[in-house]
């Protein structure tokens, strides 16, 4: 018992650093945020003061909070699935002896690398209206003008884009270093039993790949509701609200509204989205993969 | 510089040394001061170098100046620090903050301060354009620094190649419409390669709204900042009018217009004529290969713009010491002497009528004329929108004109719903 | 997900699958393709920043070439100042990642002790509540500490992390428990087994775990735009947004110019280094 004792005072030591950071900066923030919740905001000589669920009563009748929601379940789709197949795809690619392969490499490697704000300015120039990139392409086609980010209906895709092209080449990475760790007389056994190749990328290669997927997915779901860099650049929010993400509101709500409640109200909303998808994603580790 | 102000400065700072309460051998009082870097061009070194010579001649005070990003930046970094008791002892923020900074508590007005006759005629001499959205509750609560206001920028050549007057700006509405029907040209597929007319409209459409607004005759915000007309029949006028010109007339780009591109489609001659800033002067005039005009906005029922950009604030957080520093820094630097420089130097207004009398304005204005536009327009000015709570008051205006420009709701029902959120914001302030 | 380090495919061995002929050419044309569209943007930044502005909208290839923009982008702000903030922030939070990754990786792998499946989980809660969500409770926090304009306010919420922690842990609990039983009988402490036995083993996932940390807080923006105010404190990435936003419009020839700056340390390691990179992520099996 003894032992056991001493056991737990050194590993609660070892832990003590790391779990103090966490407690202060994410269990901490965490549960303040849902007490502040139920306060009001601060203005001052006003003092907060207890008002129960009224903050959720205003966020549930607030539009831009629903745009909000919705805009953020629009990139989530439009980024998670296509920025998973792409860096597969980057990988399978770059994993053959292709042409050039070192610097296709890096070229798929090169937007983890820029730094999002930076490079959203020249986003803006690929869509910027007349002279743009993208129009100045499409005109030699002979197609039509379009406003992308100054367009309802256009701008979030825009978004979604740059939010792909940022984050594949991240994800081809861990695809890569997977495919190379394929033992190669998988693939021989294969050939010899006459798989096609398409069969043996189904059959062989994509399940084992299944962790890294697994891994890779939990990324780009946080990505979804984390990457909001270039929205400060392209369009901050806007058309009337087309691109406000949900992170980006609270951005505006706690830090230029100073509405530090209604933020706080968000942030639960934020926190419980993420909570949801992470004991999803966890049941299904734990059926598919071994983990432990 | 004008040697008969260094010595009213200095005999001011006597002055000030001689306050009973201020610990001359006390070290220097540190004075710090936001500043929001929102035009280009060396602008931080202009201000280090006002702070270098303001030292020079108040060795008691250290000033040191924080810049800090565009306004929307700034008047975050600003609160957030006064939150946590650490402000800057004054920033330069929006003119339209001051409701925001009143509620939070933490800006002290500059009546207290204004002590001698000097001092008062001092308070007099800005322009009264600039003071509206100053004071509030007969209280100054902010010093005019770096002042804007909207105007339209023209490309000669194109109205030449339109058979139009180059000399000759809009007057009125009817006119711009008209002028821009004969700039906007399309190629054989029917996209069009040049716009009449643009105003922007991302990130902040309401202040130029404001100009098409004001010569609709309508006024947007009372000037207690806690009731708004969004949804006067002027106002909705105005709307229609802009989204007329694009979705009806198609002379204006369809959709959201980006500010920080409009000066570049201008260069590109993508657009014949713009309304931006006059804080735009000198880069206009520096990166525009044809030659150009500067006017007043057009007039509907009357002429009409905005005035926009900051004022100085001081901190009440601050100790006394270090307000009295800063309002010794800012009666320094609003000098119609310094004003006029800072207006040269940066294409701003100069805040005093005072400063266009200065020998130095006046060779600027002969060299430059359009310079004098702003001047010339601000007795037509009104104050930029300011309200309580004004960041989400006006973004719910942004928001309806947004709507309005993309499609997605007529002007009056835009108009309808960011009055009713504007209602529902500003009624505990009444 | 194993650890283990695995042998690099020897190279004598040829894979049945890998595309011949006009399969091989298909595929190196779409995989080009794409690595051109990919590339896009740095080319365009390219192209912006060495030629004079009225030629970053018209792509002419006679267009005068011109270094003017970078000496226009380095003398308008603080790169140097911003380069030296950036440079002590990723060091701090790379250092302290990973002493405190280390410890409390050994902790939840080879020790046995009441709680630590609760504490791991508790861990594992960060992966999902990313700091960036909480950047309202977390400036609260940093201004009460005082701390705010500070290069130690930007790196703190991110100093534990659950993801290092994690990785650290799944290596460590493949290294052999005899090599760990053999030290201590020669009368090793806990901590010199860590440092002797473990942590040399698991050199590539340090590498590894270490570049993506590097290249994310070099990038990272949102927290870092809150926390910092002054030139002495503010990273790249907030100095290029305050040096771009500005109320007369975009000059894209600047902007490109002070991207390439201020990306071209991570740019240039990278072309270096990017074999070593993905063997080192392969070997530590982040996959």
């Amino acid at each position: 018992m003894t032992n056991r004792a001493t056991a737990t005072i050194h590993g609660w030591l070892l832990l003590l650093p790391a779990m103090a950071c966490l407690a202060l900066f994410t269990h901490w923030p965490a549960v303040a945020s849902l007490v502040e919740s139920f306060y009001s905001t601060p203005r001052g000589r006003r003092p907060a003061r207890f008002v129960g669920a009224e903050n959720y009563q205003q966020m549930l009748a607030d539009p831009i909070f629903w745009k909000a929601m919705s805009n953020n379940l629009w990139f989530a789709l439009g980024t998670i699935p296509t920025s998973i197949a792409l860096a597969l795809l980057m990988a399978v690619w770059v994993n053959d002896k292709i042409v050039g392969r070192t610097w296709v490499r890096m070229a798929f490697f090169t937007p983890t690398i820029l730094p999002m704000i930076a490079v959203a300015n020249i986003w803006l120039f690929f869509f910027t209206p007349q002279y743009g990139l993208l129009e100045q392409i499409i005109h030699a086609f002979g197609g039509r003008n379009t406003n992308w980010l100054g367009s309802q209906d256009t701008a979030l895709y825009a978004v979604t884009v740059v939010a792909i092209w940022k984050e594949a080449g991240f994800f081809m990475i861990f695809y890569l270093a997977a495919l190379q760790a394929i033992p190669l007389n998988l693939g021989e056994a294969a050939a010899i039993e006459g798989a096609s190749r398409w069969t043996y990328f189904r059959r062989v290669q994509f399940p084992l790949l299944m962790p890294t997927t697994l891994f890779v997915l939990i990324n780009a779901v946080i990505n979804a509701f984390r990457m909001v860099d270039h929205i400060f650049v392209m369009t901050r929010g806007g058309p009337d609200n087309a691109t406000t993400l949900l992170l980006f509101y609270i951005y505006q709500v706690g830090f230029s509204f100073w509405d530090t409640a209604y933020a706080a109200t968000l942030t639960c909303v934020l926190l419980a989205l993420l909570a949801i998808v992470a004991f999803v994603q966890y049941g299904f580790l734990e059926r598919r993969t071994h983990y432990r | 510089m004008d040697r008969r102000d260094v010595l009213s400065g200095a005999a001011a700072l006597a002055g000030a040394l001689a306050l009973p309460g201020m610990a001359r051998a006390q070290a220097a009082t540190e004075v710090s001061f936001f500043y929001p870097v929102a035009v280009g061009g060396p602008i931080t070194k202009l201000i280090d170098t006002y702070a270098a010579d303001f030292e020079k001649e108040n060795p008691a005070i250290k000033l040191k100046p924080i810049y800090a990003g565009t306004y929307q930046e700034t008047i975050v970094k600003a609160l957030t620090a006064h939150k946590s008791g650490t402000p800057p002892v004054t920033s330069v923020l929006l003119s339209t903050d001051m409701f925001t900074l009143i509620d939070e508590d933490a800006i002290v007005p500059f009546d207290s301060f204004v002590k001698t006759e000097d001092d008062k005629k001092w308070l007099a001499g800005f322009f009264p354009a600039f003071m509206e959205n100053s004071q509030a509750g007969g209280k100054t609560w902010g010093i005019p620094f770096q002042r804007s206001t909207v105007v339209l920028y023209w490309n000669k050549e194109l109205f030449k190649e339109a058979g139009l007057d180059p000399e000759k700006a809009p007057a009125n509405w009817t006119e711009l419409l008209d002028f821009a029907q004969k700039l906007t040209k399309k190629d054989a597929a029917g996209n069009v390669t040049q716009w009449g007319v643009q105003i922007p409209s991302s990130g902040f459409p309401y202040w130029l709204f404001q100009g098409l607004s004001t010569q609709a005759g309508a006024i947007l915000a009372n000037a207690a900042g806690n009731t708004t007309n969004y949804a006067d029949p002027a106002v909705i006028e105005a709307l229609q009018y802009w989204v007329d010109l694009a979705q009806k007339h198609k002379v204006h780009p369809p959709g959201i217009v980006e500010w920080g591109t409009t000066p570049k489609d201008f260069f590109e001659r993508k657009v014949a004529m713009m309304w931006t800033t006059t804080g735009n002067l000198t880069n206009v005039r520096s990166n525009a290969k044809f030659p150009f005009g500067v006017a007043m906005l057009p007039a509907g029922k009357r002429r009409g713009s905005p005035t926009g950009g900051g004022n100085f604030y001081l901190s009440k957080k601050a100790t006394p010491a270090q307000q009295e520093a800063a309002f010794k820094f800012i009666r320094w630097i609003t000098t119609p002497e310094r004003a006029a420089q800072w207006g040269i130097d940066t294409g701003y207004v100069a805040v005093s009528p005072a400063a266009y009398e200065t020998p130095a304005m006046k060779a600027y204005a002969a060299d430059f004329p359009p310079a004098l536009v702003a001047r010339d327009q601000l007795p037509h000015a009104v104050a930029e929108l300011s309200t309580h709570e004004n960041q989400r008051v006006t973004k719910a205006l942004n928001d309806g004109l947004q709507a309005a420009l993309t499609g997605t709701k007529t002007p009056q029902k835009a108009l309808e719903d960011a009055q009713a959120e504007a209602e529902r914001i500003l009624k505990p302030y009444r | 997900m194993s650890a283990a380090p695995r042998p690099v495919a020897v190279a004598t061995h040829s894979d049945p699958y890998a595309p011949r002929g006009l399969s091989l050419t298909l595929e190196s044309a779409g995989a080009i393709l794409l690595a051109l569209i990919w590339v896009l943007p740095l080319a365009y930044a390219v192209w912006a920043a060495i030629h004079p502005a009225e030629y970053t909208t018209r792509f002419v290839l006679t267009a005068p070439l011109t270094l003017d923009n970078f000496t226009r982008a380095w003398a308008a702000a603080p790169f140097a100042r911003y380069f030296l903030n950036t440079f002590i922030l990723v060091t701090m939070i790379l250092a302290c990642q990973l002493v405190l990754g280390t410890l409390a990786a050994y902790a939840l792998a080879r020790q046995d002790f009441w709680g630590r499946d609760v504490a791991f989980a508790l861990i594992l809660a960060q992966l999902m509540i990313m700091p960036d969500a909480l950047i309202v409770e977390n400036y609260r926090t940093l201004s009460r500490l005082g701390l705010i304009d500070t290069i130690p306010a930007i790196a703190l919420p991110y100093i534990a992390s659950a993801f290092g922690i994690f990785l650290l842990r799944q290596t460590f609990k493949t290294v052999p428990k005899e090599l760990d039983d053999a030290a201590r009988v020669e009368g090793a402490s806990p901590l010199q087994v860590l440092m002797k036995v473990y942590v040399p083993l698991a050199k590539p996932t340090y590498i590894a775990y270490g570049l993506v940390s590097v290249s994310y807080h070099w990038n990272n923006f949102l927290w870092p735009l809150l926390v910092t105010n002054s030139v002495e404190s503010r990273p790249l990435t907030v100095g290029l947004q305050v040096f771009s936003s500005s109320d007369q419009g975009i000059d894209w020839a600047v902007i490109c110019a002070a991207t390439l700056m201020t990306s071209a340390p991570l740019l240039i390691g990278f072309l270096l280094f990017q074999r070593q990179f993905v063997q080192s992520f392969m070997r530590a099996g982040i996959k």
